[in-house]
């Protein structure tokens, strides 16, 4: 019942529409159906499988809109939503920044969904950490983890003819690994919408080297660094960096993107001319819905070439102040990179730290974009190209503008937490001081 | 609406308007609808139903929570109404113990066979996890108390205040914002009622009702010329009480310093009327210098180093490993607390766990495994006596019983161990805030929660406030701008060296403290008085993009 069909979908956004007397009407339907198996100390803690689907109503009289939800399907609750909706938009204050719905739009076809991804049962599940587990115990480690899959339907419905529908799958997986003596950790993470790009046995064997390679850290001075992020710690970082590509707070003097003097850094060379980022719904590796909840097509945007700043997102009302076209973000960013691997880039450096993540990022400075966090699960010394010995946990200071600033060379993107990301090779990382944890 | 599900959409100030954040279980309700709680007969009826169901298919103990809650979010910006949304989820989540292991099921289907069938599920689920499992569940003794209930000591329901008082009070606020010259203000009631049934094969009936509340805003002023701007947030703290929050009395102020403070209540049109006049300052303030400090917080301040420093590394479940793939482990290893003598702090640090503080966000009756709530030192003088547990983890301390801190944030969310208020002890000699600055040649004078970052096991950290003013030679001589400290937690808290008294204890608190795959949001109070801490690491934050 939660994954219902595009032509299932249309037929109860169409009723809900007919029952609707408002001036304008706009309908989301959403549903998902998955599960999660949860580990810790060697063993399952948690599994649970959910279902849901829910309706959601905004009804508008002029420029005063109200919205309801309800998870009952039946005629007489289709119509009991639509009637509090309206009921709500009669009691609620005119929204002056109320834009009309859009009219039909076309959309291309999304590549989410994975039909081996949606049959995932119970089963799959306990199968996959299983394969995680037997690692961590053939190595006498101790494993704690995350599996999780979701099978989901979005579709969306106006009164001014709009229709859009997607389906998606998805699995992601993350495994700690820690040795017995807690002096060694390591982890990795991964989500893909295709299962059989999931291997859980061989992720969860590079996270027990990890485990098994960071014992016995050294304590080196904190300072500025070349770092080599892999590239689930350049996401870490990056992903608080796309917010503030937004036209409105730029213009409103409320962003790093903002100018002085007033307006914003569209057009700038504000990073290194090695960093190109755009985002495309359709990319295969990091596929997303291609349309925005309101139904306008999302498609691929160049937002920096060769470190400049070409594009900054507009919603629809911005963008209408602005004169200008609304420009959505996606949710599939990519960073361009080389051809390089992850060890070609230790290869090449004289000396430098590699992280594998990062913890516990907060903005410090909103001004600057500059962050703080810290290093995690294995962090390594490199010498003359070659992985040295591990090293205590680093607490940064760091903004991602100015690391995009310090490129010294980019690897092959994967996907990781924030898009198709590359590792990076970065001068100048600043390092504040150090942590004993493990 | 699920509480994390609530906590996302007002947390990015989203519209009630933008139908794609409208989550998947939330349904929007009338105001008269909130104020008509299920009849507890009737809950009593379907606990029964789901109890008699898990013990008929094996299970060795089942409890069931049957959960009502309601959320409602006034959102305004400058002169408009953002979002006003009044919402409910309600359903039942049953957990057994079957085969030695735990499974676990929910429904928001409150019919008899449908809460039949969860139960069952749930026994199947702790039978198939039982393949999988290391050692059986042992779980503490705990007596049922039969039917009782609990409230929340509110004076005013929030639910109860009409929309159009909550409406002009914001509205007001954004006013004397921009009277203040701010070009920015949002400003925020959040409100929060659980009612929560619960029931065990214990022998257990227990019916709570609980209330939050928590008014905030953000100020902004930007300066075109320079390309700066200048935020400063509400001073208010969440609390674990109705609308009287909202009313002021000039007794429970705290006056004299550079900040007016709030204990009990809050006065936030006098809020909003000083962050614009700090907002001024912060654009005008000098860069610190880094270095060693005395650091004076305010509770306002102090108490989010609290929770992270303290209250997070006693959490047993972490030190024993199961928050090991996402919030990490602790510092604060059982051989540590075993050794009955790890000095965590200084003498001047006494924490305490305490469940039932009245005021405070995490206050209530009964636990969400049917333990008694109580009160107890995680820190006494400095050492580690202590952790927080629930049912499952209390035989690991040789404890006798659960110290009930048990908690889910939705009736489809799994109960586990969640973090206590945990408090800093007041001092016992009569101090003032302002009687303790005078003693500081050089230190800082810090308010407000602001960026907040600690490593996995709970060591490294770093702090910074919303205000930070310069103390020279006792006496408040200007703001700083770009101040941060870090510390390692046991050497912060070794250089405690004094606190104010009761008169200046108060709760700071947090809506959302999140834990937990998949996550769940908590909240928590922590209470303390000012407090100094001496030679405290203070670097300087500000940067310059190119």
């Amino acid at each position: 019942m939660a994954i219902l069909s595009k032509e299932e979908a249309q037929a109860i956004l169409k009723k809900v529409i007919g029952f609707s007397k408002a001036d304008s009407c706009e309908v989301s339907l959403n549903g998902s159906d998955g599960g999660n198996i949860r580990y810790a100390r060697n063993a399952v803690s948690t599994a649970g499988q959910i279902s849901t689907m829910s309706l959601g109503v905004s009804s508008t009289f002029g420029k005063k809109t109200g919205v309801a939800t309800i998870n009952e399907f039946d005629d007489a609750s289709l119509q009991k939503v639509v009637k509090r909706a309206e009921e709500l938009a009669m009691l609620a204050p005119e929204n002056p920044e109320f834009m009309p719905p859009l009219g039909p739009q076309t959309f291309a076809e999304s590549n989410t969904y994975n039909a081996k991804t949606a049959a995932m049962t119970p089963d799959t599940r306990a199968e996959m950490v299983g394969k995680s587990l037997s690692v961590s115990k053939a190595a006498g480690l101790d494993a704690a983890g995350f599996l999780e899959n979701s099978t989901r339907f979005n579709a969306i419905m106006n009164s001014k003819g709009l229709f859009a529908y997607n389906k998606g799958t998805d699995v992601s997986f993350s495994v700690t690994v820690r040795n017995k003596q807690g002096t060694g950790s390591g982890y990795v993470e991964q989500g893909f919408n295709d299962l059989d790009k999931m291997d859980t046995l061989a992720l969860s064997k590079i996270a027990a080297s990890k485990a098994n390679g960071s014992a016995g850290a050294k304590a080196i001075e904190p300072g500025k660094y070349t770092v080599i992020l892999e590239p689930l710690a350049a996401s870490d970082i990056i992903g608080n960096m796309f917010r503030g590509f937004d036209a409105r707070s730029a213009d409103e003097g409320r962003s790093f993107m903002s100018k002085k003097g007033g307006g914003t850094r569209l057009g700038e060379q504000l990073f290194s001319e090695n960093v190109n980022i755009y985002s495309d719904p359709m990319n295969t590796e990091i596929p997303s819905s291609t349309f925005t909840g309101e139904g306008l097509p999302v498609k691929r945007t160049q937002w920096v070439e060769k470190g400049i700043v070409k594009n900054l997102s507009y919603s629809r009302y911005w963008a209408a102040q602005k004169n200008v076209q609304p420009l959505p973000f996606s949710r599939s960013m990519v960073i361009e990179g080389g051809t390089q691997s992850l060890e070609d880039l230790i290869k090449s450096t004289e000396k430098g730290i590699l992280v594998t993540r990062f913890w516990y990022i907060r903005s410090v400075d909103p001004q600057t974009l500059l962050l703080t966090g810290l290093t995690r699960d294995g962090t390594f010394y490199i010498e003359n190209g070659e992985i040295k010995f591990p090293i205590k946990n680093f607490r940064f200071n760091e903004s991602p503008v100015i690391m995009l600033n310090n490129v010294e060379a980019l690897g092959k993107p994967v996907r990781t937490g924030s898009g198709l990301i590359p590792p990076m090779k970065i001068r100048d990382f600043t390092f504040t001081s150090l942590s004993d944890a493990i | 609406m699920r509480r994390r599900d609530f906590l996302y959409m007002t947390g990015v100030g989203l519209g009630a308007s933008m139908i794609p954040n409208i989550p998947a279980f939330g349904k929007i309700i009338s105001i008269e609808e909130s104020l008509t709680p299920v009849d507890v007969a009737l809950k009593k009826k379907m606990a029964d139903i789901a109890l008699n169901a898990a013990k008929s298919k094996g299970a060795t103990y089942a409890d069931v929570r049957i959960g009502r809650y309601l959320n409602q979010v006034v959102a305004t910006r400058e002169t408009r109404v953002e979002n006003i949304s009044n919402s409910e989820s309600y359903g039942l989540g049953v957990r057994v113990i079957a085969n030695g292991s735990w499974g676990f099921a929910a429904t928001n289907n409150m019919d008899d066979a449908s809460i039949a069938k969860a139960a069952e599920t749930a026994v199947a689920i702790a039978k198939g996890n039982a393949k999988l499992m290391e050692e059986p569940v042992q779980l503490a003794p705990q007596k049922g108390f039969g039917e009782v209930s609990w409230k929340t000591p509110i004076e005013i329901n929030a639910f109860e205040v009409p929309i159009a008082e909550k409406v002009d009070l914001l509205l007001k606020v954004n006013s004397e914002a921009m009277k203040g010259g701010a070009k920015y203000i949002s400003s925020n009631l959040f409100m929060i009622n659980e009612q929560k049934y619960f029931a065990s094969t214990d022998g257990s009936y227990i019916d709570q009702d609980i209330h939050r509340i928590w008014p905030t805003f953000t100020l902004t002023k930007t300066d075109a010329a320079s390309g700066k701007f200048e935020t400063r947030n509400a001073l208010s703290a969440p609390m674990g009480m109705g609308f009287e929050y909202l009313k002021p009395k000039d007794e429970e102020k705290i006056k004299g310093g550079p900040v007016t403070m709030y204990k009990k209540r809050y006065d936030i049109l006098e809020d909003v009327r000083e962050a614009a006049v700090h907002v001024d300052e912060k654009l005008k303030a000098k860069p610190i210098a880094p270095g060693k400090y005395d650091l004076i917080l305010d509770p306002s301040h102090l108490f989010l180093t609290i929770h992270e420093s303290v209250g997070h590394p006693t959490e047993l479940d972490r030190v024993l490993g199961y928050e090991a793939n996402y919030a990490g482990t602790s510092f604060l290893t059982l051989d540590k607390w075993e050794s009955k003598k790890f000095n965590f702090g200084s003498k001047e640090v006494n924490i305490i766990a305490d469940k039932l503080e009245t005021g405070s966000l995490g206050a209530v009756g009964y636990d969400d495994e049917g333990v008694k709530c109580g009160k107890w030192d995680i820190i006494k003088d400095g050492i580690l006596v202590n952790y927080q547990t629930i049912r499952d983890q209390a035989h690991i301390l040789g404890l006798a019983a659960s110290q009930g801190c048990c908690y889910a944030d939705s009736w489809d969310s799994i109960q586990f161990q969640r973090m206590p208020n945990v408090s800093l002890a007041p001092g016992n000699a009569a101090l003032s805030a302002a009687d303790m600055v005078k003693n500081v040649e050089k230190g800082i004078y810090m308010f407000g929660r602001n960026s907040y970052s600690i490593d996995q096991q709970r060591y490294n950290f770093q702090f910074s406030a919303q205000l930070a003013y310069e103390i020279k030679e006792g006496k408040i001589v200007g703001m700083f701008k770009d101040a941060a400290y870090q510390a390692n937690t046991q050497e912060f808290w070794n250089s405690c060296v004094q606190r104010c008294d009761k008169n200046d204890y108060r709760l700071g608190g947090t809506f959302s403290d999140g834990k937990g795959q998949p996550g769940q949001a908590s909240a928590v109070s922590h209470g303390s008085a000012t407090t100094r801490f001496n030679g405290v690491n203070v670097i300087n934050t500000g940067r310059k993009l190119g």
